[in-house]
């Protein structure tokens, strides 16, 4: 049997079974099920490893049925396993048994438990049809059923009205990328005719089509990735999308699905790297998210918000290495920040579970004897973020630094800017919510309590991650034949530069010192104002600047003034004044024009309108019928 | 020719027995119109691999003129194919018995159906296609809840005068063949002017238009679907309309080939327009039969415009969204039947919380739902994906335009769902009992089996799809 289709079929094998069966076993039967499933597909890819390291023009190919053949080209429902998309299956996978291993105890009390891990696994396989499709039609299936896993999920706790309609956002939201993307795969096929990826990027290699085109399917591209991994505009979802579960929030809304846009630009880096245009786009798209959502991220309160608008502002971070033509850089970024930002979720995840569903860290406060499993996890997650030297984040986002520092000062300064806001916003969050007084009245100090293994294990496995990340990529002045990943996706990705090597030693130090500046300005402010003046975020909304920001931009005010509220009122008003008087008016003008003629007739035949009709249909039938015969 | 009696003696036989025969039976014994088109499929699989429409049967019927003819190939088909699926469906979901006559003039309307579907003389065509809209008369008039009257009436005559201008242009074209014959092949060959084939043509689109609906002619179409029973609006939007759509690319285009590109552009622009403007109105329907009749204005708009794109995406998209469609709304339909039937109510600003009352119910509704906003493994994508890219190669400005709909149609379709199923809700309902949900559960394993799987239809269609867009090549008179 061939390694993909197990690869593939595990999850959907899982969800199938707690799908039909789940309401019937038992809870820690389902929860297993679901959990193995995703582990052997984890062993299955990394049984597969050996062979890729041996040949790096290595591919495994699964090739089933056709789907659907119109006009020339046939779509065949076909999977292709090479470098990236191996890579790409071990993080999904990898960070997809740990986080279900910790949902089995975080949803233990749940009574959709097993529906729970029904929508789990089948995201695991929409994902991976996504990540393994081997042309676009196959991608675009697993980004939509990721996207319909996203809406379930969020709207797990289906009886609050309140969930449901942050699920439908995200899922409207993404829809208008996905139609930007769709009309991408049609002027693909326009242009070549076919969706495979290897044709189509043979053929953008031959340099037989125009730059605008290239730069238009670009962007269109860029627009679905926009949505799924919510950059500006189409961002807001993903922080409302916060109401899911936890774990959710870890595997989908951090760590996995909010990747895929950035693995569809690596994907198409053939494309990418000859249109110049669709590279500023995405650069300075990437960067005012990255700006826009640290800054929001500061004011948040909410534990999973501050993390969501972390999330969004580091997506930024990847798309400015993406446009800026350091594929592997972006990928470095996607491994190490599912390290830390799962890492992350399933802490705060822990702290909710730990203070009975609090979320709001201003009732927090001197968790960190409580928990203390917890709070060093959590303490490594924020350093591994936050460019603590070397840990995993340190190198990745250096690496960007580096690039943008290349290609353009102005947005490598603002990114340095937001690498300090990134500084800030974490460790107030660290601060907050375990250094300090305890400030709950509702909840008992004495009755906060660590989590149980089943949870902290994961935290312990991906805190060793986080710390040990960098080293599958480490920079040039550490290793000199260049990094593990770079090397890893040479085949792929073929011609792009990394960006390492066209700046001297010295201002490489140069650029590594500022890294480590930023991060201890960051630290020495916040410590000032949180611990050594024992701040706490206010109770009421502050005005002017940080009242903005507090407000989130306004963005959710603006998309509803200008969107949201023209479109119910024109839908209103169509119907109910539109159609029910204008257009009635005209169609009883009709009715009442032929009930004249049907009054005239009256005086001969003194039936109502409807016996008119009827006869007429049938004397019309018989005249003709006459009229043949003879 | 069994495949138009059956339905009717069965029919008959409810008459005559009345009471006696409960809807389940009713039901069962429609299946056998369905293994009757199955039957003729398979005897005649090796033949339609011509795409020659092929003739099942020939007598005079009014005259050597007008004569009976039957016509069998992929299209009629899938048409007959999505008749006879859904009748025994529809049938089963009658839900009142004081609706005495309801399954019987459901038979009747099937039968005519499927003569429409098969007639290969313009004027059996014509007279069936009239035929078929007595039933539906009937079943709005003496089953509707509210203002029966006057909605049914809009509705008649504007269907009425639609046929009228059709019929006007059939006599034209069986003047001009030269012949004394009605039959296809003689209408087909008949060569207009410019100006003869606008006006034959503007008569055919007439027709089809009142009846596909697009806009501006969907003014009845509202207030009868909303109106009319369920039985009534799943058989109108579930198989009547496909009747138009059918008619477009059967009759009008092969017919009047030499208007169409003089007509298209002003269609393209009325069907998208359909799609959005629908789409709209849609969003904050409260009705459910009045928000479904809207998106269902919005999807055949799109049918529409990937018919007049005149590709073959277009017209394969087109007919695989036609099954699909008919699929999805008697779905929807009876979804709505089923709630309105337990908690009387069809509003969803009352509506709410229903998704814990019965699982399985919830996700059968989900899944017509999904089916419906056009998401990857069900039966929605494959059409939608062919017509809108066969509308985007069209005009990409119209493509983007028409692609809202993967937009608005998620807004609507999830808000309905929403409003129904989810949140909490005081209201008690009525025990579902699971038995009642076993042919929503067929429609669903449709959604999912032709979205595992569309390449089995469109392989059904393909050859019988090029053949017809031979003859319209040849009636422009340039090869496209």
């Amino acid at each position: 049997m061939n390694t993909l289709s197990i690869i593939l079929g595990l999850p959907l094998l899982g969800f199938i079974i707690n799908g039909i069966f789940g309401s019937k076993i038992p809870k820690s039967l389902s929860g297993g099920i679901g959990t193995i499933s995703v582990f052997l597909s984890f062993i299955f890819s990394i049984m597969a490893l050996p062979m890729f390291i041996e040949n790096p023009e290595y591919t495994i190919k699964l090739d089933l049925f056709t789907f659907l053949s119109f006009d020339t080209f046939n779509l065949r429902v076909a999977f292709t396993l090479d470098r990236l998309s191996l890579w790409m299956t071990l993080i999904v996978t990898g960070i997809g048994t740990l986080i279900h291993v910790y949902s089995i105890s975080y949803m233990k009390e749940d009574e959709g438990f097993y529906k729970f891990f029904a929508y789990l696994n089948f995201f695991i396989f929409n994902m991976l049809l996504l990540i393994l499709g081997s042309n676009f039609i196959m991608l675009f299936f697993g980004w939509e059923g990721v996207g319909l896993c996203s809406y379930l999920l969020i709207g797990f706790w289906y009886k609050n009205a309140e969930y449901g309609k942050a699920a439908r956002k995200a899922f409207i939201m993404n829809r208008i990328g996905d139609l930007g993307l769709l009309l991408g795969i049609f002027m693909i096929i326009q242009q070549f005719g076919t969706l495979e990826f290897t044709t189509v990027f043979e053929e953008i290699n031959k340099g037989t089509v125009s730059v605008n085109t290239l730069n238009a399917i670009g962007i269109l591209l860029f627009i679905g990735a926009m949505g799924k991994s919510a950059q500006i505009p189409l961002f807001t979802w993903l922080p409302d999308a916060m109401a899911g579960p936890t774990p959710v929030s870890a595997l989908i809304h951090a760590a996995t699905m909010v990747t895929a846009g950035i693995y569809l630009v690596i994907r198409c880096s053939a494309l990418y790297v000859l249109s110049p245009i669709a590279n500023e786009v995405i650069i300075w798209t990437g960067l005012s998210t990255a700006i826009v959502a640290a800054l929001i991220g500061l004011k948040q309160n909410d534990i999973k918000k501050v993390l969501a608008y972390s999330t969004v502002s580091q997506l930024g971070f990847m798309f400015v290495a993406l446009g800026c033509g350091a594929y592997t850089t972006a990928l470095f970024h996607v491994t190490t920040h599912a390290f830390f930002k799962a890492l992350l979720f399933l802490g705060a995840g822990s702290v909710i579970h730990g203070m009975h569903h609090e979320q709001d860290i201003r009732k927090m406060g001197g968790l960190k004897s409580k928990m203390p499993i917890t709070y060093y996890t959590f303490l490594i997650g924020t350093l591994a973020i936050t460019g603590f030297p070397f840990l995993s984040g340190f190198f990745s986002k250096d690496e960007i630094l580096t690039i943008a520092f290349n290609h353009n000062i102005v947005v490598y300064i603002l990114l340095v800017g937001s690498a300090l806001l990134t500084g800030i916003y974490m460790f107030r969050l660290l601060f907050v919510t375990f250094f300090g007084e305890y400030r709950n009245q509702h909840y008992a100090f004495d009755k906060v309590h660590e989590s149980p293994r089943l949870m902290t294990l994961p935290l312990m496995i991906l805190a060793v991650l986080s710390i040990f990340g960098g080293l599958l990529n480490l920079p040039h002045y550490l290793q000199h034949e260049g990094g593990i990943l770079q090397n890893w996706l040479k085949p792929v990705i073929g011609l792009t530069h990394s960006g390492q090597h066209e700046i001297s030693f010295n201002t490489e130090m140069i650029l590594v010192s500022i890294a480590v500046l930023v991060f201890v300005t960051a630290f020495i402010l916040t410590r000032m104002r949180y611990i050594s003046r024992k701040q706490v975020p206010q109770e009421q909304t502050p005005t002017g600047v940080l009242g903005i920001i507090s407000n989130k931009f306004y963005f959710d005010e603006i998309y509803d003034l200008i969107f949201v509220k023209p479109f119910e009122t024109m839908s209103i008003w169509l119907q109910q004044v539109f159609e029910l008087k204008i257009v009635s008016k005209i169609s009883y003008g009709i009715h009442d024009i032929l009930r004249f003629f049907g009054g005239l007739n009256k005086k001969i035949q003194n039936g109502n309108i409807e016996y008119y009709l009827m006869f007429m249909v049938i004397g019309v039938l018989i005249l003709l019928g006459f009229n043949f015969f003879n | 020719m069994e495949i138009i009696l059956c339905p009717l003696v069965i029919a008959l036989l409810k008459a005559l027995l009345g009471n006696k025969i409960n809807k389940w039976i009713m039901s069962v014994l429609s299946i056998a119109t369905l293994g009757l088109v199955i039957k003729v499929y398979f005897e005649k699989v090796a033949a339609l691999n011509s795409g020659i429409w092929q003739t099942l049967f020939d007598k005079p019927w009014f005259s050597d003129s007008i004569r009976f003819t039957l016509g069998f190939d992929g299209v009629t088909y899938l048409l007959l194919l999505l008749t006879s699926i859904l009748t025994p469906i529809v049938i089963s979901s009658v839900s009142d018995n004081r609706h005495k006559f309801i399954i019987p003039l459901i038979l009747v309307m099937q039968s005519a159906l499927n003569g429409v579907f098969m007639a290969k003389d313009g004027l059996m065509f014509y007279i069936l296609w009239e035929l078929a809209l007595i039933p539906i008369y009937f079943i709005t008039l003496l089953y509707s809840h509210k203002d029966a009257y006057i909605t049914t009436i809009r509705f008649f005559i504007f269907t009425f005068l639609g046929s009228l201008a059709m019929l006007a242009s059939l006599i034209y074209l069986y003047l001009k063949t030269g012949s004394t014959s009605f039959s296809y092949e003689a209408l087909i060959n008949v060569q207009l002017s410019l100006k003869e084939a606008i006006l034959v043509g503007g008569g055919f689109l007439l027709a089809f238009a009142v009846k596909i609906p697009l806009v501006p002619f969907h003014i009845w179409q509202a207030d009868t679907y909303t109106n009319a029973p369920a039985q009534g609006s799943m058989m109108l939007s579930g198989v009547m309309l496909k009747m138009a759509l059918y008619g477009l690319i059967r009759w009008y285009m092969p017919l009047c080939g030499e208007s169409i590109s003089y007509f298209q552009p002003a269609i393209m622009v009325m069907a998208v327009f359909g799609v959005v403007y629908g789409a709209i109105i849609a969003l904050k329907q409260n009705d459910m039969k009045r928000l479904i009749a809207y998106s269902s204005l919005s999807h055949v708009g799109l049918i529409t415009a990937g018919l007049f794109s005149l590709t073959l995406s277009g017209f394969e998209g087109g007919m695989l969204q036609m099954f699909t469609h008919g699929i999805n709304v008697v779905g929807l339909f009876f979804v709505i039947e089923i709630i309105e039937y337990h908690y009387k109510s069809r509003d969803l600003s009352q509506l709410g919380g229903l998704a814990k009352h019965h699982k399985l119910f919830t996700i059968l509704y989900f899944v017509v739902v999904l089916g419906s906003l056009a998401a990857p493994l069900t039966n929605g994508f494959p059409g939608e994906l062919m017509l809108l890219k066969s509308i985007f190669d069209y005009n990409s400005l119209t493509g983007i335009v028409a692609g809202l709909t993967i937009i608005l149609c998620a807004v609507y379709m999830l808000r309905m769902f929403q409003l129904s199923m989810l949140g909490e809700s005081e209201i008690v309902m009525n025990k579902i009992d699971t038995v009642k949900l076993m042919p929503l559960f067929i429609i669903s394993a449709i959604v999912v089996y032709i979205g595992l799987n569309p390449q089995s239809l469109i392989d059904v269609i393909h050859p019988s799809i090029q053949h017809i867009m031979e003859d319209i090549a040849n009636s422009k008179g340039v090869l496209s």
